[in-house]
């Protein structure tokens, strides 16, 4: 009897699943005012993700597929290379569909120094903490590094009729993408990938560790931002 | 008259040996009679995958919404929207949201996120009107439910 028991015991054990909550993150932008200006972007500093109701991808002004998205959005967040790890690239245009990759800019420290003094000067003690956070990554990388400049972003636009399953493998394979840099580098910076400094973060809570992660999102900062839903008839294709 | 001896009988004492059996019955039923889901699932979902998955710590800070195909097919095959055991409209998301940070504690209100559990094969169109609405509401942070797997290269 105490077999059967155990044997009925062990069956419910591996047929029963607990819910899981688990998934891929998202922060949503907040309500946007309706007197809000329209931002002048530059061209290359946008990379335009558009799924249509076929659930066919447009990348650019390029039919993908969604295995190529992971490493167009990488070219695309490396832009004209880190200054840490990849080289230098020219800011030129691909093929004919006039990609052109996001200008990174220098951040060095002895512009960052006197910009931080200036700061304090003026009393805005929140814009001279950012720029500390700068100084920090450059110390705990050894160099200067190049930053994304503030307007590059990734655009992701849907249509009313992708399905869901499209609409997250792009936000996953875009999360990838960001991933993937950030673990590149934190591995080569700091002998550990970025997954693990956040999860030992996350137990220990040890500023050393918040530090490192705070330097890799600054050079790879992950901004995918999802363009205000607009009716079809109105035409955006 | 003959001597009859009254015999006094000995109770023997009570077998044991069945109260194991006994007692693992009682453990079936309870196991059986159990639901480990706090709450049911009006909608059918399959849940999509992805590979860069996030795990949230604090469970009692999450509120869910489920979008899919009704589980009884008497109301209608097309994918609706249940917010606490009841189909919804979109419009009720807003008010949802307020009622369900009202139950958490002062100093959580602000962390609360929304596990949004939608089927695969939905349409984004509904799912673009819940996020809308959940951006009025101010709910934030987001969870879009799903099952892990491994990064493709």
């Amino acid at each position: 009897m105490a077999d059967i028991a155990f044997l009925l015991l062990i069956f419910w054990l591996v047929t029963t699943t607990i819910d899981s909550d688990e998934g891929v993150k998202r922060q949503l932008p907040p309500p946007v005012p309706p007197d809000m200006e329209q931002q002048e972007v530059k061209d290359g500093d946008v990379y335009n993700v558009r799924t249509n109701f076929r659930d066919e991808l447009l990348v650019e002004k390029e039919v993908l597929s969604i295995g190529e998205l992971k490493d167009g959005a990488k070219d695309f967040l490396i832009a004209t290379g880190t200054g840490l790890l990849h080289p230098e690239r020219p800011n030129v245009t691909l093929g004919d569909d006039n990609m052109k990759y996001p200008e990174r800019q220098w951040v060095r420290k002895v512009e960052l120094v006197a910009l931080e003094q200036s700061y304090i000067a003026a009393g805005q003690p929140k814009a001279a903490e950012r720029v500390r956070e700068k100084l920090t990554a450059i110390e705990l990388f050894g160099s200067d590094y190049k930053e994304l400049p503030g307007s590059a972003l990734i655009s992701l636009q849907t249509d009313r009729n992708t399905s869901y399953d499209l609409y997250l493998q792009v936000q996953n394979e875009l999360e990838a993408a960001v991933n993937e840099l950030r673990d590149e580098l934190s591995l080569s910076k700091f002998n550990e990938s970025y997954a693990s400094l956040e999860e030992r973060y996350g137990r220990t809570k040890e500023e050393s560790l918040l530090d490192k992660i705070k330097a890799i999102r600054l050079v790879y900062p992950q901004r995918i931002s999802e363009a205000e839903p607009r009716d079809a008839s109105q035409g955006y294709y | 008259m003959g001597k009859f001896k009254k015999k006094k009988r000995e109770m023997g004492a009570i077998s044991t040996a069945s109260l194991p059996d006994i007692v693992f019955m009682l453990l079936f039923f309870f196991m059986v009679a159990t639901v480990l889901r706090t709450e049911e699932e009006m909608v059918k979902v399959v849940r999509p995958e992805a590979s860069e998955i996030y795990k949230i710590e604090k469970k009692h800070l999450i509120r869910y919404i489920n979008i899919g195909p009704p589980q009884d097919k008497r109301y209608g095959t097309e994918p609706v929207i249940q917010l606490n055991d009841q189909f919804s409209d979109v419009a009720q998301i807003r008010d949802w949201v307020e009622n369900e940070r009202l139950t958490l504690a002062e100093a959580e209100q602000t962390k609360m996120w929304v596990s949004m559990k939608v089927d695969q094969d939905t349409k984004m169109g509904v799912v673009t009107d819940v996020k809308q609405e959940l951006r009025k509401a101010s709910a934030l942070k987001v969870l879009y439910s799903a099952n892990s797997r491994e990064r493709t290269n």
